[in-house]
């Protein structure tokens, strides 16, 4: 009855809007239309409120905010979903068209067993015995590479990782064998060397099962390592589609071009070379609950230094959890250290905010991360940005109206937007408010915490230029910290690596290429994705943990558990050594060893 | 006026209803026809009449004239009690979320403490103690009234205190006062009004209730709870002195907590 070359899943005419108040409607997305060949993964991309989840929704006749949808065919194999009642639709969702949503945690219910939760498609639709979906469940966990398959569904979900929920959670979606799997930014809440191997058991997992899948991502290299097929949105229409590799590597609209440019940050010219030094951290040492005898009751950073010039950046890169945002609470006095000095041009900051003098306070500025909560929102843009300038500079009134214009300027947005309260704001103008608000104080520092990792690529491309041009144009030395390496990479003088509060590896830009790194700072280069869509088969064989999931505490190196070329006998003795090479600090055993091969000397490590 | 209109249509019944006792209260003493304690009628207890709209009470007084005079002690004391309630409540609790640690605990044991004793009977201990005179009272409902407002607006400061801003503001070297005034406050306005509705209406029913026991305003003043406590003989036969009051408390109370709940986020779209 199925004709061999009728794609599997099809759609035309697409049109999904909400009503407004008034009674008039307004379109989300208009005139989408698609076909998927059975088996292949077709990627939707595109900004936020573009569209890419409203329209991965409809493939289940579902649509969020109440919005109608209508369009002249939605199908799935056999099955026509805009003709589809509830009913038929509930019938369909769960069991042959399957969603995987980007956070697993919510998902799931934490009062029950994994397993209990994976098995429900089967059971709620009847489609098989407990015992029978129990052992279909352990197969599927075995296929997504989960450790100890026979016993990880016993456990409640906040007992297993991140990276781990998400592959369970995909095991719910596939295992009833469902016509059309929808991935909604399935990895984008991971760390990107978790991300890899998530990516890696979704992708034989669902060209096992033979799916069709939907894959929505804003994120140009992910999508090249899954898709066969892309669809890039842009304002709620189709931009641009095509084969994946015609859209990566020729786009046709400019909208694709625009997104591609981003995606991939040139590499700027390092900064004044060893200017005179703004800001040095000693041996620092932080962490959270009460400060006992220079140790704090949580310790989460241990022993970090660095120091940083005039105009110069440094980058701060780490999985989610290495302490990185604390670093930054420490040198703006948030967070008191435990132990070690801040130093601002030659002025030991004290450890509090309390003791720091005004002044002191005004030279180090920060901008958090998420700008929905570093903004308040019962307040203007003006207010905003005018407290700083009146709090530090004692400039009121029309002179004050003067500065926020002009600060609006130096931040490319409409000074007739001051008038506006800050929860009015997009996200992009809110990150930039943040940003301004940091400027308004003329620092010398200015601590960036993953001030784009909220926001689209392309707009978090426009305010990594913004900051990285304010560097060089007023001589702020910065402190990007990030997850994200190959931004580092572009915009950061130098480089410090930190792994479960280690600061592990410190490198300047010009010592990056070709030198050795820390083990950490392989793992971290190898995870992240490139626009080639071979990359992700390429790099297959990494090695896995050795000791997945135990925890190093005391002085030894706490990469030990995760090191695929940990030396027995010495890195589970001894504390790694610091070794100093020019441009170059690492925190390993294996470093400056005169470089025999890594298999050599594995076996003298195991051999002792 | 748009705000009104986007209200449901509870909320604008209650917001009629509250406006009109406010009106009343405010304006009540030029609009009364008869002076407040003056025998105006040789009948007790007669019915409404085109002369006395409201009928006469116990003692041949106009009822309409105590009617209007009685809300006034009521909205007055009442909302007076409620300000100074979320005013010293919610400035407790910004204090204690600001500064946090001992400090927080303590404050907020204390007023645990306080919470657990029952209301009516803490009231009932506190003007036999000192007697009841109108500013007693008004202080006695504040009190009573105070943990309660300090318990939402703490769990309020505390999470905002949480907030990145806050952070920020801390950061920038700003004092107590500034980031309690300028930086939580303005997010808290909201639940704490609605909170001050919700004492409020605590406080009508309170007075009321120790007027009907006769510790409440004395005469020769009454408010609406002591006229329905004058006139409880007439009460056999239906006179509507007493009905009166009581509808007057009810359409208070039910039109205050109309309008708090279209007030609520999410009630009133
Ligand atoms: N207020 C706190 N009290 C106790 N522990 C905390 C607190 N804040 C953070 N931590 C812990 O400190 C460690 C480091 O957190 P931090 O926020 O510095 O990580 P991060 O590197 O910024 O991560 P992310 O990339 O997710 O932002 C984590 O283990 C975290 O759970
Ligand atoms: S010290 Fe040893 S365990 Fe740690 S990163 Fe180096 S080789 Fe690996
Ligand atoms: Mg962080």
């Amino acid at each position: 009855m199925t004709d061999p070359a009728r794609p599997a899943v099809e759609v035309s005419g697409l049109c999904i809007s909400v009503e407004l108040p008034g009674g008039s409607s307004r379109p989300i997305v208009e005139d989408i239309s698609f076909a998927i060949p059975k088996g292949e993964v077709l990627a939707l991309i595109g900004e936020s409120g573009s569209g890419k989840t409203t329209i991965a929704l409809a493939m289940m006749g579902y649509s969020r905010f109440g919005g109608h949808i209508s369009a002249d065919c939605i199908r799935v194999g056999d099955m026509r979903i805009d003709q589809m009642d509830a009913a038929g639709l509930r019938r369909l969702r769960g069991s042959r068209v399957a969603y995987i949503a980007q956070s697993a945690a919510a998902a799931f219910n934490p009062s029950r067993t994994i397993i209990a939760q994976v098995i429900e498609p089967l059971t709620v639709h009847g489609l098989a015995s407990p015992a029978a979906a129990r052992q279909r469940a352990i197969d599927l966990f075995r296929e997504l590479a989960l450790p100890w398959p026979e016993t990880i569904g016993d456990r409640y979900p906040h007992q297993v990782s991140g990276g781990q929920l998400q592959r369970l959670m995909a095991a719910m979606a596939l295992i009833t064998g469902p016509e059309l799997v929808i991935l909604d930014e399935p990895t984008t809440a991971l760390d990107v060397t978790t991300q890899v191997e998530v990516l890696n058991v979704f992708k034989s997992a669902l060209a096992k099962s033979g799916a069709t899948a939907i894959y929505v991502s804003h994120d140009l290299a992910v999508v090249a390592q899954m898709a066969d097929r892309i669809v890039v949105l842009k304002d709620g229409r189709i931009a641009e589609q095509g084969e994946a590799a015609a859209v990566l590597h020729q786009p046709q609209s400019d909208y694709a071009k625009t997104l591609l440019a981003a995606s991939q940050p040139v590499e700027r010219a390092a900064g004044p070379s060893r200017a005179d030094s703004v800001l040095s951290v000693e041996a620092v040492h932080a962490g959270y609950g009460r400060i006992r005898e220079g140790r704090a009751a949580m310790p989460v950073i241990a022993d970090v230094s660095f120091e940083l010039g005039k105009g110069q950046s440094l980058g701060v890169i780490g999985e989610s959890g290495s302490g990185k945002s604390t670093l930054a609470r420490v040198i703006a006095g948030l967070l008191p250290a435990s132990a070690g000095t801040v130093r601002l041009g030659g002025e030991t900051l004290a450890a509090g905010l309390a003791e720091r003098s005004k002044e002191q306070l005004r030279r180090v500025q920060i901008v958090f991360q998420n700008a929905d909560t570093a903004l308040n929102p019962a307040q203007t843009v003006f207010d905003t940005l005018a407290r700083p300038l009146a709090f530090y500079h004692g400039i009121t009134g029309a002179a004050a109206s003067d500065r926020v214009a002009r600060l609006l300027e130096t931040i490319q947005l409409d000074p007739a937007l001051a008038r506006r309260r800050t929860a009015e704001l997009s996200g992009g103008q809110k990150q930039r408010v943040n940003l301004a608000r940091a400027l308004a104080a003329e620092p010398d520092v200015l601590l960036c915490d993953e001030v784009t990792s909220a926001l689209d690529t392309v707009v978090g491309a426009a305010i990594l230029e913004l900051i990285d041009g304010l560097r060089r144009d007023l001589g702020i030395a910065t402190v990007f910290i990030s997850h994200d390496l190959s931004m580092v990479r572009a915009f950061c003088d130098e480089m410090l690596v930190l792994y479960a509060g280690q600061a592990v590896e410190m490198c300047a830009k010009e010592a990056f290429p070709g030198s050795a790194h820390h083990p950490y700072t392989d793992l971290l280069v190898a995870s992240v994705p490139e626009l080639d869509s071979a990359w992700l088969a390429s790099r297959g064989g990494q090695p896995g943990p050795a000791m997945p999931e135990a925890q190093v505490t005391g002085e030894l190196c706490r990469f030990l558990p995760r090191c695929p070329l940990v030396i027995t006998g010495t890195c589970d003795r001894l504390p790694p050594p610091l070794i100093t090479a020019p441009g170059q600090r690492v925190l390993c055993h294996r470093h400056g060893k005169a470089e025999p091969s890594d298999q050599e000397h594995l076996v003298t490590g195991a051999s002792r | 006026m748009r705000w009104a209109a986007s209200l449901p249509l509870s909320g604008r019944i209650g917001l009629a209803l509250v406006v009109f006792w406010l009106l009343v209260a405010i304006a009540g003493p030029m609009i009364a026809p008869y002076p407040v304690g003056r025998f105006v009628d040789q009948e007790v207890f007669s019915p409404l009449t085109g002369q006395f709209w409201l009928g006469s009470d116990y003692l041949g007084r106009d009822v309409l004239s105590r009617l209007i005079w009685g809300a006034r002690y009521t909205v007055m004391l009442a909302a007076g009690a409620a300000a100074l309630a979320v005013l010293a409540g919610t400035s407790v609790a910004l204090f204690a979320a600001i500064r946090g640690g001992w400090i927080d605990e303590f404050i907020s044991r204390a007023m645990d403490t306080l919470i657990s004793i029952p209301s009516k009977i803490f009231s009932l201990v506190l003007v036999a103690a000192f007697g009841s005179s109108l500013p007693l009272l008004l202080l006695i409902a504040a009190l009573i009234y105070i943990p309660g407002n300090y318990r939402i607006a703490r769990a309020l400061a505390v999470n905002l205190a949480e907030m990145d801003f806050v952070a920020v503001a801390r950061a920038r070297g700003e004092g107590a006062l500034h980031i309690a005034w300028r930086e939580i406050l303005p997010n808290m306005i909201h639940p704490l009004l609605a909170d001050m509705g919700l004492r409020f209406v605590f406080v009508v029913l309170l007075l009321s209730g120790l007027s009907f026991l006769g510790l409440g305003v004395q005469p020769p003043y009454a408010d609406l709870g002591s006229l329905v406590r004058e006139n409880i003989s007439g009460l056999a036969q239906g006179s509507s002195a007493i009905l009166s009051p009581a509808l007057a408390i009810a359409s208070l109370t039910v039109g205050a907590n109309l309008l708090i709940d279209a007030l609520k986020p999410g009630g009133g779209h």
